[in-house]
């Protein structure tokens, strides 16, 4: 098993720009089932994708590929003709939350919004929209979710992933993939690993991921990775203590940030001395989480904290 | 403020005397207050400790009681002789140096009698992801102070996106303050008309520090603290407008203007890295091996050659840079572009300190063989931590 997508996974890709066209192309490479694109002005035609297939990806694949996706103006109109159940959004900041509610009207189960810069009052409503709709977001500012081999969707290079038994999930894009590269480095490999995002407002947050990752048969151990600012990790680590039978690994980014500066995220700040590393890697450590010094000992403390 | 229903003091600027001695009574008469204020106008604060060189009798904000016994005139006279020592002066404050700051320019105030001081804010809840309205008895204090010693007097609502402050939060709020009679009925007015402010402008923070209630029962902000949404600013170009980037950091400004994130900071290794948790986390590891970062840079996810180059330009501009780490897992980047760019950064730029260059990820054999072939002097780093502690051992004895 996995969590949030698999093989059986419908995509969606909302806005394709030069970014949408980038990683749709590379989504398909890899062996997401890419099935409609919405991009009003140019409804009614269809994009073509052709190139070699990443064979790191959904296996027992040739070694090229061609698809001609079609082109929707609303996303209700790509959900009736295509019966996608996931959408990624690449719409630029300006039109992104919209986006995010016309998926979510449209009655998509998964939005994984990859779009950088919304404004927050943007989010506060998207946000307000979902409420009770059984519609998921992820993200936004996120680098995506990936099951190694079944699906990927996002902008996270596929081949450093390896399927396996670990789950990952963290507010950082990077930081998931030094974190991906050394779980597949030591042959551990991941269930799913979820980017959600660096934002202050967003969709899925830490919780989420950690309670279906707990329910997942699958994965036997979870790497965590925050930053600074809020409290999501602090009620992760909450979380943790109180719910989770699974070993859990982690790292805090931002120990050495100064106070009152926002750290490439909107929402990685320390404010009226809230938010702070310390604090965040004190309450993981109280929960039992093995918390890496730095992100290079990130594989080797989830091997101490598997036991 | 004032053009949003937030009431705020009433004043004049004056640039001569006559115009300083002309705001007086209007002033009193709209206020009703026969009290006013003459503030220096200066970028620098702890103007009210401050002194004229030329005058060192002369404070650089005086409140003028003579109206009280004597009338508007009498305020107009003593205006106009403080106005005369003021102009052209030179005021000295604890941020100005000793050489002080000259004025030009007079702010004629209303004076205010207080009756009570109140803290106000609306800011976001990121853990329910809406906007809320914070309330206490005790302004004037920093709201973490009160946050820490007596959090039962912070008093909350949240504000509902689709609704906006209700009425009856409002009502709550001043309740909870203790507020009756004409000051609640002007405290409901101004905090629902806060509310919508920060809806309208976009902002991250509006904090009122005093807020105050004076005893004709009026409230009025005191002092005020804004900070808006970045992200938003492409709706609000008035407000981008009010941007001073002379009161910013030059090198941080030059690094958004190129897109990338920099943010200086007080050590000695320099680093370039792709992403900001992984930034934040090179910093955090050079200060774990036992080094100080010179900075925080993000050069983001898409940076182009000319990006890094512009990123080298800004990190070995800084004096106190003694070597340099550069930090890439490449996903959407590609480490060869990256190494291209350090190269011809290199060749530009010149390089007088150490590189350590740590690639991961995408075309990484590409990139390696980039900086070998160049022939520059580069150490190469298997991982963060191996990279980090390559950088301070290089940087040691310097």
């Amino acid at each position: 098993m996995s969590i949030l997508i698999d093989l059986n996974t419908k995509v969606l890709v909302q806005g394709l720009g030069k970014t949408g066209q980038f990683h749709t192309d590379k989504a398909i490479a890899y062996g997401t089932r890419m099935v409609g694109a919405v991009h009003p002005s140019r409804a009614g035609t269809e994009f073509h994708f052709e190139g070699e297939t990443d064979h790191s990806g959904v296996p027992g694949r040739e070694d090229t590929y061609t698809a001609d996706l079609p082109i929707y103006a609303t996303v209700s109109e790509a959900v009736a003709d295509t019966g996608a159940n996931a959408t990624v959004v690449y719409v630029p900041p300006p039109f992104a939350a919209d986006a995010i509610m016309e998926a979510a009207a449209a009655g998509i189960g998964l939005v994984v919004a990859i779009t950088e810069g919304i404004p927050v009052a943007d989010m506060i409503k998207a946000k307000r929209y979902l409420q009770g709709s059984g519609t998921r977001l992820v993200g936004p500012n996120c680098p995506g979710v990936i099951t190694p081999g079944e699906c990927k969707i996002g902008i996270m290079p596929g081949y450093i992933h390896q399927r396996g038994r670990i789950g990952i999930v963290s507010r950082s894009g990077t930081l998931t993939y030094e974190a991906v590269h050394q779980v597949t480095q030591l042959e551990l490999g991941q269930t799913t690993a979820v980017g959600i995002g660096g934002d202050p407002v967003n969709g899925t947050d830490f919780v989420d991921v950690l309670e279906l990752f707990q329910a997942d048969d699958e994965t036997e151990g979870v790497v965590m990775i925050g930053e600074i600012g809020g409290t999501a990790e602090e009620e992760a680590a909450e979380y943790v203590k109180s719910e989770m039978t699974k070993p859990v690994a982690g790292f805090i980014a931002g120990t050495t940030a100064p106070p009152g500066k926002r750290m490439g995220h909107a929402g990685a700040i320390v404010s009226g001395g809230k938010g702070t590393a310390r604090a965040k890697i004190e309450a993981m450590t109280v929960a039992g989480i093995v918390v890496a010094e730095t992100p290079s000992d990130l594989g080797e403390a989830m091997v101490r904290a598997l036991g | 403020m004032a053009a949003r229903g937030i009431p705020v003091p009433r004043g004049r600027v004056a640039r001569t005397v006559d115009e300083a001695v002309a705001a007086v009574r209007p002033l009193i008469e709209e206020s009703g207050n026969p009290v006013v204020v003459l503030k220096t106008q200066i970028h620098a604060g702890g103007r009210g400790k401050g002194a004229f060189k030329e005058h060192p009798d002369v404070c650089g904000v005086n409140v003028i009681t003579d109206g009280i016994t004597g009338g508007p005139g009498a305020a107009e006279e003593a205006v106009r002789e403080l106005a005369k020592r003021m102009l052209g002066s030179t005021l000295v404050t604890i941020q100005t140096g000793e050489e002080g700051k000259k004025v030009s320019r007079l702010y004629v105030e209303q004076g205010i009698d207080i009756a009570r001081e109140l803290y106000l804010a609306v800011l976001l809840d990121r853990s329910a992801s809406r906007n809320i309205v914070m309330a206490s008895s005790e302004g004037g204090v920093e709201i973490e102070k009160v946050a820490e010693e007596s959090p039962e007097k912070i008093l909350r609502s949240e504000i509902d996106p689709a609704i906006g402050l209700a009425g009856f939060q409002a009502n709550e709020l001043s309740h909870g303050l203790g507020m009756e009679g004409e000051p609640a009925k002007n405290f409901v007015r101004f905090v629902m008309a806060l509310a919508d402010a920060a809806t309208e402008l976009d902002t991250d923070l509006i904090e009122i520090n005093p807020l105050v209630v004076t005893t004709e029962g009026q409230v009025i902000a005191l002092d005020a603290k804004v900070a808006f949404d970045d992200n938003a600013l492409y709706r609000h170009p008035d407000i981008a407008d009010m941007r001073d980037e002379t009161e910013e950091d030059p090198a941080e400004v030059a690094a958004k203007n190129s897109g990338l994130n920099y943010i200086k900071l007080d050590g000695t290794i320099g680093c370039l890295v792709n992403g900001a948790g992984l930034a934040m986390a090179t910093m955090d590891t050079i200060k774990h091996v036992g080094g100080e970062p010179a900075n925080f840079l993000d050069v983001g996810g898409g940076a182009t050659a000319d990006q890094v180059t512009t990123a080298f330009h800004i990190i070995t501009r800084d004096p106190n840079v003694k070597g340099i780490f550069v930090n890439i897992f490449g996903g959407i980047m590609r480490c060869d572009v990256i190494a291209t760019g350090i190269v011809e950064a290199v060749k530009r730029v010149g390089l007088e300190v150490p590189l350590v260059v740590r690639l991961e990820g995408t075309n990484v054999d590409l990139g390696r063989q980039i900086i070998e072939d160049s022939g520059l002097e580069v150490t190469n780093a298997d991982s963060l931590r191996d990279g980090a502690e390559k950088i301070l051992q290089l940087t040691e004895h310097l």
